[in-house]
């Protein structure tokens, strides 16, 4: 854990996030609900910030090449900052549609893959931003106002 | 309904989670799609799943869903039954289906979330 030089954060955290690995996945996601929970922050602002950090760590495992996830907190909002090495998104509007997937077998096989990641991300979250480059990689930001 | 009740009902076996079968649950969600379960399920929920690997746990976890009830006789490997000791969750198993499951518990009384689409 470090302290930001932004007077304004009070807490950063990074995880780095391992592609292809099923075993792992949702730790990150995990740390991030312990830690909230320790510092005292509402139950249900916890969940929701729970919910969209699972399914950004779930994404970057099936979709991604690896990468990493940050949380940033301040006094007035959580920041959940995540940002992968690629293959980058095609077609964000098309991903961001309730139902269209890309997923592999394996991860439907494991309960995932039903085109509800992004959308669910949105609706747990005050503000999303996500903007992705072929070839490049993606960034997500989900704002969560406390 | 208590966990307790719940395990009755369905003539489920306790894998882990004794300390917590008196809890209440508010509602039940029956499903093997966790991306389906990640957008409604809330607090004091059982999930009833015929999947059985680690990211059942995470799901529950993310959610605070108090007990998940394996269907169809699945017995989990030992370090999901780790998982879900280590997060206090209670951890039953069933030889009924998933349909027999969940219409045993609708007929006990307990009822799916209304769905209010808020996170």
């Amino acid at each position: 854990m470090t302290q930001n030089a932004n007077e304004d954060v009070i807490m950063t955290n990074t995880y780095e996030i391992e592609a292809g690995n099923f075993t792992l996945a949702g730790e990150a996601a995990s740390n991030i609900k312990k830690l909230l929970r320790q510092l005292g922050i509402e139950a249900k602002i916890v969940r929701r910030v729970a919910i969209a950090a699972y399914e950004t760590e779930i994404n970057m495992v099936i979709h991604s090449v690896g990468g990493t996830m940050k949380l940033e907190i301040t006094p007035r909002e959580i920041i959940l900052k995540a940002r992968d090495r690629g293959p980058g998104i095609e077609d964000i509007e098309l991903a961001m549609k309730e139902g269209y997937s890309t997923a592999t077998e394996l991860a439907r096989e494991l309960g995932f893959g039903a085109g509800m990641g992004l959308p669910n991300i949105k609706r747990c979250s005050d503000k999303l931003h996500l903007q992705s480059e072929l070839g490049q990689g993606t960034y997500l930001e989900a704002k969560f106002f406390l | 309904m208590k966990i307790r009740t719940i395990k009755e009902l369905l003539d489920a076996r306790l894998i882990v989670g004794e300390d917590f079968l008196d809890n209440e649950v508010l509602y039940a969600c029956g499903s093997d799609l966790m991306s389906d379960v990640l957008t409604f399920v809330k607090e004091q929920t059982v999930l009833l799943t015929g999947l059985n690997n680690p990211q059942v746990i995470r799901t529950a976890e993310m959610l605070d869903v108090s007990a998940i009830v394996l269907v169809r006789g699945k017995t989990p490997s030992p370090d999901i039954i780790q998982m879900a000791l280590e997060r206090d969750i209670v951890l039953l198993s069933t030889d009924n289906t998933l349909f027999e499951a969940c219409g045993k518990l609708y007929e006990g009384g307990l009822r799916g979330r209304p769905d209010d689409s808020k996170c």
